[in-house]
């Protein structure tokens, strides 16, 4: 943040001010710290024997990396379907034809709108009460039917409005070369649009990530089931969450990094996206507070 | 799906969500505005701390922090808020959906702060009015009616993160899905009853705070 647009070049008065709030800060934060060790401590959760299985290999070979693997391979399979989903949609929803338009946009809407879980749910009954894959896969094509089909229509919304935020010069040079429409989206508007909309693509790896936690719900034997599993083999559920809790905001921490980058990149090039069109996801804005990344919560 | 309806009851379910939305929804703004307000502050460390518990909350997926709600701090730490089960799991589940969403409703508010434009800060600093005055004064009552639009979005995702509770046994709309979809064949006709059921939660809602932002921004 640009410090000093809110606030002076604190003078004695003010200066004397901000350390004592820096103070209280500190008194809060220590405070509450102490709180927590104390707690944990009083129900012997930092004795040494509770964090040890985390140095050896079992811990991690039988049960953290099983875990990890089978989160980001819903997450790896959720993501490139989601991506041809959300692309077909996307196209759908700028399409000339009036039924493909409306039909896109129900779709998408109504894909938005229901909860991920719901559709996890349903989509998990109805795999295993029908048989329609192998019973210990069904799980996971749940998972990954739940996460697709949400996520899609979120990568709609982004191709939608990546396409909406080109000059509009874009489109009618394509029109006035002779290109048809088809044409103009394939060669021209889309790999433009698909460019800008990449930062808040790499940020929607971010939710796909975290809602394949979702997964536990459904016996999808997820890096937080697995992480139950080994909290009860060692009898140290606290540390066991709290490293798997560790190991998601380690991985989306960078993914929201690279993402930064890549966002930075692009402005420079002047090839970002726009802010604005409602797109969630989408907007970036930069103004009194610095950069802010304005994507709506997931799970 | 009739004989399955008559088993069932759909609108405590959902009922129970909205339970869960409404308080976890002003929790949530309680403590975003909180964070966002320390965010901005000219003291670093308040700065450090609101720093942090975005990006350590907003990178946890929200079914981890339910769960260990429960099996952490309620069965291994003794946390818990009331002897019966359900008691307890509600309220953990409103304080979990507040605190995570919290650091969204923060980001939402920075937003808005980015719709204030740098002269009114100046002018608000020019006519001697201290930070405290200027932010309550000026540029929170501006940057509010700025951020109408994505704290919309974020009390949309509010409401579809809700089922989540479902993980801890809160007997909500996914709960309820979940017991049907586990006892029952052919649930593609109550699939679509709660596909509809939040389609009706969140779509007027949407439209309301698109139009409510549309009314509530400041004329520049």
């Amino acid at each position: 943040m640009s410090a000093g647009l809110l606030f002076d070049a604190p003078g004695p008065k003010a200066r004397a001010r901000y350390r004592v709030l820096t103070v209280i800060g500190i008194v809060l934060a220590l405070g509450a710290a102490y709180w927590v060790v104390r707690t944990f401590a009083s129900k012997d959760q930092l004795t040494a024997d509770k964090w040890k299985p985390f140095l050896t290999a079992d811990a991690w070979s039988q049960y953290l990396l099983i875990g990890l693997w089978h989160t980001i391979e819903a997450a790896l399979v959720s993501i490139a379907l989601a991506s041809v989903f959300g692309l077909l949609l996307g196209v759908g929803r700028l399409s000339e034809n009036t039924p493909i338009r409306w039909l896109s946009s129900t779709v998408v809407e109504v894909f938005r709108s229901v909860p991920v879980l719901i559709m996890m749910i349903f989509a998990f009954g109805a795999y295993t009460s029908y048989g329609v894959f192998r019973d210990d896969l069904n799980p996971l094509a749940a998972v990954v039917t739940g996460l697709t089909l949400y996520n899609g229509s979120v990568i709609a919304e982004l191709v939608r409005s990546g396409v909406h935020g080109l000059p509009k010069g874009q489109r009618e040079a394509g029109v006035s070369i002779g290109l048809t429409a088809a044409q103009t989206m394939r060669a021209i508007l889309l790999p433009q649009a698909i460019t800008a909309m990449l930062p808040a693509f790499i940020g929607q790896l971010v939710v796909i990530l975290k809602d394949s936690a979702l997964g536990t719900i459904i016996t999808y034997d997820e890096l937080l089931s697995w992480s139950r599993s080994l909290g009860s083999a060692y009898a140290n559920t606290i540390p066991a969450y709290i490293v798997a809790a560790l190991l998601f905001i380690a991985i989306n921490f960078s993914l929201t990094l690279l993402a930064r980058k890549v966002q930075e990149r692009l402005s420079r090039r002047g090839r970002a996206l726009p802010d604005g069109d409602g797109a969630p996801g989408a907007g970036v804005t930069t103004g009194v507070v610095g950069t802010v990344a304005t994507a709506p919560p997931s799970t | 799906m009739g004989d399955i309806l008559a088993k069932y009851n759909l609108f405590a379910a959902f009922w129970m969500t909205i339970k869960l939305s409404a308080l976890g929804a002003v929790g949530a703004l309680l403590l975003g505005t909180l964070l966002a307000v320390m965010r901005v502050s000219p003291v670093t460390t308040l700065r450090a701390i609101g720093t942090s518990y975005v990006n350590v909350v907003r990178n946890t997926p929200l079914t981890l922090l339910m769960v260990f709600s429960i099996l952490g701090a309620t069965f291994t730490l003794g946390l818990s808020f009331s002897d019966q089960a359900t008691t307890n799991a509600f309220i953990w589940a409103c304080i979990i959906i507040a605190v995570y969403h919290a650091a969204f409703v923060c980001e939402a508010l920075r937003s808005g702060f980015n719709t204030v434009p740098q002269g009114q800060a100046e002018a608000a600093r020019s006519i001697g009015l201290t930070f405290a005055q200027s932010l309550s004064q000026v540029i929170l009552p501006q940057a509010f009616r700025g951020a109408v639009a994505p704290l919309g979005s974020t009390l949309i995702a509010l409401i579809k993160n809700s089922t989540v509770a479902a993980a801890i046994g809160v007997a909500d709309a996914a709960g309820l899905m979940k017991t049907i979809s586990e006892n029952e064949t052919g649930t593609l006709g109550v699939f679509g009853l709660f596909a509809i059921g939040f389609v009706i939660l969140t779509l007027p809602l949407g439209l309301w705070f698109t139009s409510l932002s549309r009314r509530l921004a400041v004329k520049r």
